[in-house]
């Protein structure tokens, strides 16, 4: 197995994907000549022409309109939308058509498109270049949200996203994308969608989270266990929506304490959704209330107070020790 | 039309002063001073330049993710300036906002913007405002070639020209958009023949030569202050550098060093200089003083912007709401 960037696993899915389909294309802004901005789709204008990897107009609404037209007429494109807080412009096309084609059709048409968008903070980047505003879509009927949160689950969402038959909404954190290397095997490796993963087990706590804030939330645990004796047990989401919480209710049911971490702004944030379940789901198994460590109701502020914007293994470490207290 | 030297001079050293600023934020940025992301301007001085010096303090501008020169153009002050791309509470926003987003109410600039057309319908409600309130105000809308194929392009434009508003909208055709080439983009050798399209005139001028978008630039004020509408202005120019700070070797992988190598060629602040020398404006030496003089300007608002503070913590939670 080679070891791989996230890059470089997001490529490995998108090539394999398209020599083994004809039908899939990618198309967005830069993604052929110059590689795409992140160097994702680097190489495939070259190995599989103009036709089936296009570069597009500075026209996001367009694009996505286009994708959604291909999906319905025998195409699966791979938009990429360059970074996630352009894809407001696209709002339209997602939400009042890609998402609701097949429910409007009855089921006759349906949209297998992925809409890629690195998201998220970490790079010392501008406003629309660090949010993290996938409650959007989350919120929208007809759309899967998946985030993975490594180079191998990448690769093996990418692939599963590729052939789904509905739009997939595929936000990359992009502080992971050259941040670490994994093993991640040439031959196929599909990840199904929707299954989120217990990263590490334990008893004392719950810790909930997906995208970039794993490597801060597992640092947690490891600190937690050095210095508390905690076990705390870690799920990753990978799928925001559909939100299966079958192993996040099994997991508090074991434990009787849960913190959720996200970079997203807290107020109705994807949080709110998985406590909401929790409660639903395991109320009676419930120690403490449960903790959320999300970014704040703001605008994501430039570099010098980007840190503490976003979750901090410390803000995690203080969320958990007031759970186990309490 | 003749400009008074005074007029010429300061043209001279507007440009002078992007072209200096910009060049700093280089140097800056390769110390790791600064985080990159700054969209620079470097060969584009003469658009922003020459159509804001046809404008008046309280006219409006909307500006692009390219929007230093604007900014400079319209009368910003470089330490708030230097001191947003340091990421400082001193900056004009407040250190939160950075390079892509600089506003300045007082001057009239609505804000530099990351989002590739997003300035332009805003440019269109500052222009309805202006003719509701009965203000002979203008406003001058910056985008590039990529935005004019964005939807905003058109709904724009539109709308303007349908209500008679007060409003330039000014193409600055650099050729890419990021790394697409305009040939690439769009079956169009000039953008302002899109302007038959709302019946509003349009004009291509050489956006390297100051001079000629002024005029340009005028003109379109002009008929915009008497409430004859809008005009499309579309200058031809190119960006020297990559598209952003960070964009390896100048955009190496989408152009090619010859084609970079006859723009610079072109430079616009050169094709002044030769004027001015020429036409017996300025002696050489009267110009090496503005350069001297401008490069203080830098200086200090680099300086202002190292001792200033970053925004304490807790300032992140304030101009979210009133």
């Amino acid at each position: 197995m080679a070891k791989m960037t996230m890059v470089q696993a997001l490529n490995l899915a998108l090539r394999q994907e398209m020599e083994k389909d004809d039908s899939v294309v990618v198309l967005g802004e830069d993604v052929g000549v110059d590689g795409g901005v992140f160097r994702v789709t680097d190489g495939l204008i070259n190995q599989f022409g103009d036709q089936r990897v296009l570069d597009t107009p500075l026209a996001e609404s367009g694009i996505v309109g286009m994708s959604i037209g291909m999906a319905a007429y025998g195409l699966k494109p791979v938009c990429e939308i360059q970074f996630s807080g352009f894809a407001y412009q696209n709002f339209h096309q997602i939400e009042n058509h890609a998402a609701r084609l097949r429910w409007r059709s009855q089921d006759r048409y349906h949209v297998p498109m992925v809409l890629r968008a690195p998201y998220g903070g970490g790079v010392r980047a501008l406003e629309h270049h660090s949010e993290s505003r996938e409650a959007y879509w989350a919120h929208t009927p007809g759309l899967k949200m998946v985030i993975p949160s490594g180079p191998r689950n990448a690769r093996g969402l990418l692939v599963s996203a590729i052939r789904d038959p509905d739009p997939v909404i595929f936000y990359e954190p992009k502080a992971l994308y050259r941040a670490f290397r994994e093993d991640v095997p040439e031959e196929e490796e599909i990840m199904a969608i929707g299954e989120p993963r217990c990263v590490r087990q334990g008893s004392d706590l719950t810790m909930i989270s997906y995208g970039a804030m794993m490597r801060p939330t597992l640092e947690a645990a490891v600190e937690l266990k050095e210095k508390d004796g905690v076990e705390a047990e870690v799920i990753d989401l990978l799928t925001i929506s559909p939100l299966n919480e079958k192993i996040l209710v099994e997991s508090v049911k074991k434990t009787g304490r849960a913190v959720v971490i996200h970079e997203a702004p807290r107020s109705f944030g994807p949080g709110a959704e998985i406590v909401s379940r929790l409660m639903e789901k395991a109320f009676y198994y419930l120690e403490a209330p449960i903790e959320r460590v999300t970014g704040y109701d703001i605008i994501i502020p430039l570099f010098s107070r980007e840190k503490a914007y976003l979750p901090s293994v410390q803000r995690i470490i203080r969320s958990a020790r007031k759970v186990l207290a309490a | 039309m003749k400009l008074k030297k005074e007029k010429l001079l300061e043209l001279y050293a507007t440009m002078q002063t992007i072209r200096q600023f910009e060049s700093r934020i280089v140097d800056l940025y390769a110390k790791g001073e600064i985080p990159g992301l700054a969209h620079l301007y470097v060969g584009e001085e003469a658009v922003a330049t020459g159509v804001c010096a046809a404008l008046k303090d309280d006219d409006y501008i909307t500006s692009t993710h390219r929007g230093h020169g604007h900014v400079i153009a319209k009368g910003a002050q470089l330490g708030p300036m230097m001191a947003e791309l340091f990421g400082r509470r001193t900056g004009y926003c407040k250190g939160k906002g950075g390079s892509m987003h600089i506003a300045d109410m007082n001057i009239g600039i609505l804000g530099a913007n990351g989002i590739a057309g997003g300035g332009l319908p805003i440019a269109v409600g500052a222009g309805w405002s202006a003719k509701w309130r009965g203000s002979d105000q203008v406003t001058a809308a910056f985008f590039g070639d990529g935005s004019s194929n964005n939807g905003t392009f058109h709904e724009s434009l539109n709308l303007a020209s349908l209500k008679k508003l007060p409003v330039i909208f000014v193409c600055e055709n650099n050729l890419y958009g990021i790394s697409v080439s305009q040939a690439r983009h769009q079956p169009i050798l000039d953008i302002a023949s899109r302007a038959a399209g709302y019946n509003m005139p349009g004009v291509t001028v050489d956006g390297n030569d100051v001079l000629e978008v002024h005029q340009a630039a005028v003109k379109a004020v002009k008929r915009a202050r008497v409430g004859e509408g809008p005009t499309l202005i579309e200058c031809k120019t190119y960006r020297w550098r990559g598209h952003h700070g960070g964009d390896p070797n100048q955009g190496a992988r989408y152009r090619t060093k010859d084609e970079i190598e006859v723009w610079i060629a072109k430079c616009p602040i050169h094709r002044l200089t030769a004027k001015l020398i020429k036409d017996k404006v300025a002696t050489k030496n009267k110009l090496k003083t503005i350069d001297k003089e401008v490069l203080q300007k830098i200086d200090a608002a680099v300086e202002f912007a190292k001792v200033s503070e970053f925004p304490a913590a807790d300032e992140i939670y304030e101009d979210v709401y009133v």
